[in-house]
Parts: C-alpha cells; structure tokens; sequence
C-alpha cells in the first residue's frame, strides 16, 4: 500500500511498539503514583487470581488464529477476557453497555458487541480483533482507506469502527453515504470524525 | 456482577431442566441480560447458555413462516422469506439497535427484553415497582419525556422497548414456549401484559419455558406492511412512537387492517380500535386520522410525554398513508371545501 507522507519507513503504522512506548513513557513520568500491570504481569496477576477461584470455567477462546485455554470467572465478558486475560488491547472499552462500539470485534465473521456477551459463550469461536486483521506487516484495504481519509483523530474508536467496516463492506450495505452512516450507526467516535470514516467504507468497499 | 455458574446446553430438554432451577436465566444473545447484570437488576444465580440449542431455523411451514427462537434479528431482517411476505418485521428489525447488536440478539430474548425506564435501569435512583415490587414508581412524578402513554397503571408507566414485538403483534404472530411442563401456544398480543399491580410480571412465560418459535400466518395484510419509528436521532435509538401496519385493499377500499404501537405503551399496543374504524373504508389520510383519534383517545398524558398523543397519531397516518400509497391530505394548500389530491388506492 502506499501509506501518507506523514509516514516515514521507520514508521510502521502497525508496529505494536507503541503502546510499550507509551507503557515506558507513562512509567518514567508518572513517578508517584503506583505503576498499574502490564502486559505479561497483567496475565501473571489473573492467572494467579484465578487458580484460588473455585467458580473459574475453562474457556477455549480462537483470538487471531491463535488458540487461547484459559479458566475465567463465568462472569468474565469477551471484552475483558481479550484485554485483561490476553493484553489483546486493541477493542475498548468505551460504554461497556453496548451504545459506544468501541469494544467491536469480529466473532466468525460477524460484527458484535465485546462487552455484551460472556467469554464462555464464545469458546471454540474464531474471534478477530483489529490485531488480527492486518496480515504479514500489510494493512487491510479498509486501515488504509483509514489513514488516507484522515478517519480517525484520536484514535479510540477506530479499533471498533475499522473490525465495524470490514464487516460492512462484506455485508455490502455501501451505496451510499445514507446507507453507510446508518449502518455505521453502532460505532460513536466523539471526535467526530464521521466524514473521514464515511470516505474510507467508500474507498474500502470500491477496493 | 454477582456471580453465577455457567452451563451450555445443546439439547432442549437438558436446557428446559437446568433453566428450571431457582434464580436460572436461559442466556442467547446476552446484549440484554449482561447489560442488566451490569446494572445489578438481574442477578441470575445461574447462566444456562442456549446458543447451542438448533432453534434458529427460518422456514416455511403451512400457512406461514415458522422463525426459531434463535435466529439473530439480522439474519431474519435479511430473510426473503420475511422480506416478501411480512415487510414490517424485516423494517422494524432493520430500525432495531445497532448492526452489531442485531447479529447478537435473538428473536426470543428481543420479545423478552425489559424496558429502558431510567428509573428501572438505575438501582440508586429507588423507588421502581417493575424492580423492587411495592416501592413505589419514580417516573410517575418524575422525568417521564420517554414514557407510556397507553397502559399505564399507577404503579408502573414504563414502555415496552422492542420494535419486533410490536410488528409481531400486528401481524398476529403466534409463540410456541416449551418448558417442563410441555409445549404450549400463546398468540403474540396475549404474551406480553399490562402493569396493572403487578408490573414486575412482564409476559406469561413461566420460569424454566423458553421461546422455541414465532409463527408469522401469510395474509395480505401481512405482505403489504411497513414500519415506520420516529426518535430523537435518525439511528440506533428507541422509539417515541412507532406504528407497524397492514392494509389489505380492495381498490381504495380497505378490506382488512392490522395495527399496533410501540413507544407509547407498557406493552406492544394492538391497536383494535384504530383497525375497526378502517375496515370497509376508503384509505385516505382522513381516515386514517379517525383511526388515531380512535385508539389514542384512551392515552393519558403524564407531563412530559404529553407530546407523544399528538405524536402517535401523525406516526400511525404517515405510515398508513405511505403504505396505501394515496398523497397526503396537503390540506394546508387545497382551497377549503376541495378534496385533496390523490394518486389512486392499491399501487
């Protein structure tokens, strides 16, 4: 793909070092307060948690193709599962009652809420989150169209709004920016940055 | 969230037994029931997961389309079977929540979800009779801009929140529920009930049944229906008034109409006063506006909602305008005493 100017090579829009930048970062300047768990100490602390838990279930959960067995509280929700349990932070957190979208991932191939639906609902299911969708370093049409059409601002949304698109540009309801906004009605983005989001499903779905 | 243990059934009889416990919750979609969870106003004391149950087939039986009480609201929205022969059910699924929700929720658990009343969702803001029987109701003499209309008792004035319930009970759809004690039929205006003093029972479903199935009955009223909601915002919003509707037109002669409200009431309204004042007339807008006077006039305002009379009786003229396909009355341009133009009945 050709990515914007504003890319350098050095730049990879999809290299995951950018959180344990801001990790870093957060840690150096935040001096006085608690450092919060991160990453492998963050599975370290829930596993740890969970084996004194006598009602944790084993959960077998297909996160980007790769198969998770973990044992979960029942009261576990996808959402927490993927970012507590995995450190798969890429779906977020918004509303947690279904209004927001930013918790979007794809579970076989379908859009859905994350955090409405229990972890131990989706063993055995293929579940994509916006990690999975990029393959071998090369960004999906639709991330793409993303970044050119200057579809996002501060970024929260966009995991939910981009695993949102990919599923409506299969589901083919694109023909027109009516059609688009409504379809995309499940996806906030307080930025407002509905125009770009509206131009990229366009690109994406002419792609 | 309180805790729970969790079961996934993949038989209905298993699933029956283990919904039949104390404090059990059959769970399908979930977009309802963990968010209430969340809230704290349900707290099952067992999740019994029936996402595995084959209940979710749409098919054509005689005399109709059997839809299982499983199959996803966007499945069924994009059904041909749905599509050609009940376009309101597939409109009023289509104008339901969000994309992503409707490949979550389940024909059944949509029947079944609970009111959106602030007061209900909202454990601080006591007392609410629907949550906490014989506390008192918060909305009555409170914000009640989104409140029913119809229904109402004083004890509860929540409104019914699904549009799927109320094209359903427009097009005279029948439930099959299966539970321990066997399988029974309850037709679909008979399911959902009224507040009374009671409003914490919402629907004649016994602890343990479950929906197995909806049964849609062809008619012509049926093939030629719409939906039309009106909201605060153009999408992914509940209803302030929506109107399912059926003609059946003999020329512009009305042979046959079905009607029912949403937003307006504490439960799918059937609207029979408004259908018995179509029956054997022309279908112009004139009409239809006796027919909204004549249902609504049992509608009691509670302040804010007030707006809503008015509302619902334009909502359910533009829908059946629409649906007749005659021009509105343009009453406001036409010289007094001249009948409003008017392109023909049954296009």
């Amino acid at each position: 793909m050709t990515l914007p100017p504003c890319y350098e090579a050095d730049d990879e829009p999809d290299d995951p070092s950018r959180r344990k930048f801001m990790i870093g970062s957060a840690a150096a300047t935040a001096g006085l307060f608690v450092a919060p768990l991160f990453g492998e100490a963050a599975r370290q602390n829930a596993a740890a948690t969970l084996q004194s838990d006598p009602n944790a279930i084993p959960v077998s959960l297909d996160v980007n193709g790769k198969v998770h067995a973990l044992k979960l509280d029942p009261r576990t929700t996808l959402l927490d599962a993927l970012r507590e349990h995995l450190d798969i932070t890429g779906p977020k957190k918004g509303c947690d009652q279904g209004a927001c979208g930013a918790c979007t991932v794809l579970v076989d191939g379908r859009r859905i809420n994350s955090c409405l639906t229990l972890a131990a609902m989706n063993s055995g299911k293929k579940i994509i989150t916006i990690e999975g969708l990029a393959g071998e370093g090369r960004l999906q049409a639709i991330q793409a169209a993303f970044i050119r059409n200057d579809g996002f601002q501060c970024g929260y949304c966009t995991p939910g709004q981009i695993c949102s698109a990919t599923a409506l540009v299969r589901e083919g309801h694109t023909g027109s920016d009516a059609e688009i906004r409504e379809w995309m009605s499940g996806n906030v983005c307080r930025c407002g940055c509905y125009m770009g989001i509206v131009e990229a499903v366009k690109e994406a779905s002419r792609a | 969230m309180r805790e729970f243990d969790f079961v996934r059934e993949h038989e209905v009889p298993g699933a029956v037994k283990a919904g039949s416990r104390d404090a059990a919750k059959f769970i399908a979609g979930g977009t309802n029931l963990v968010d209430l969870m969340k809230c704290d106003v349900e707290h099952p004391a067992h999740i019994v997961d029936i996402n595995a149950l084959p209940l979710a087939t749409i098919e054509r039986v005689p005399g109709g389309v059997r839809v299982g009480g499983l199959a996803r609201l966007s499945d069924v929205a994009a059904h041909p079977l749905i599509m050609q022969n009940f376009p309101a059910i597939s409109q009023a699924l289509l104008v339901t929540a969000s994309p992503q929700i409707r490949n979550m929720a389940s024909v059944g658990g949509n029947l079944m979800q609970r009111t959106r009343c602030m007061y209900f969702r909202e454990l601080t803001w006591t007392p609410c009779n629907k949550r906490n029987p014989g506390s008192g109701c918060s909305a009555i003499e409170g914000e009640n801009r989104l409140h029913a209309v119809l229904g109402t008792s004083d004890a509860c004035i929540a409104t019914h929140p699904s549009d799927l319930a109320v094209a359903v009970a427009a097009l005279d759809g029948v439930l099959t529920l299966r539970g321990p004690a066997g399988e029974r039929k309850v037709n679909a205006t008979d399911f959902h009930l009224l507040p009374g003093n009671t409003p914490q029972i919402e629907h004649d479903l016994k602890h343990g049944e479950l929906i197995e199935s909806l049964f849609l009955p062809d008619a012509p009223h049926a093939k030629r229906s719409a939906y039309l909601k009106i909201r605060d915002r153009a999408a992914y919003e509940f209803a302030l008034a929506s109107a399912a509707v059926g003609l059946d037109l003999n020329g512009s002669t009305i042979r046959s109409a079905r009607i029912a409200f949403g937003g307006v009431a504490t439960k799918p309204w059937r609207a029979k006063f408004a259908e018995a004042a179509l029956v054997g007339q022309a279908a112009t807008p004139e009409v239809f506006r006796r027919a909204a006077e004549a249902e609504m006039k049992s509608a009691k305002s509670y302040g804010q909602n007030g707006f809503k009379i008015e509302l619902m009786k334009r909502t359910l003229v533009r829908a059946l305008t629409d649906l007749a396909n005659v021009e509105p009355a343009l009453s406001r341009f036409a010289p007094a005493g001249e009948p409003a133009p008017r392109s023909g009945g049954a296009a």
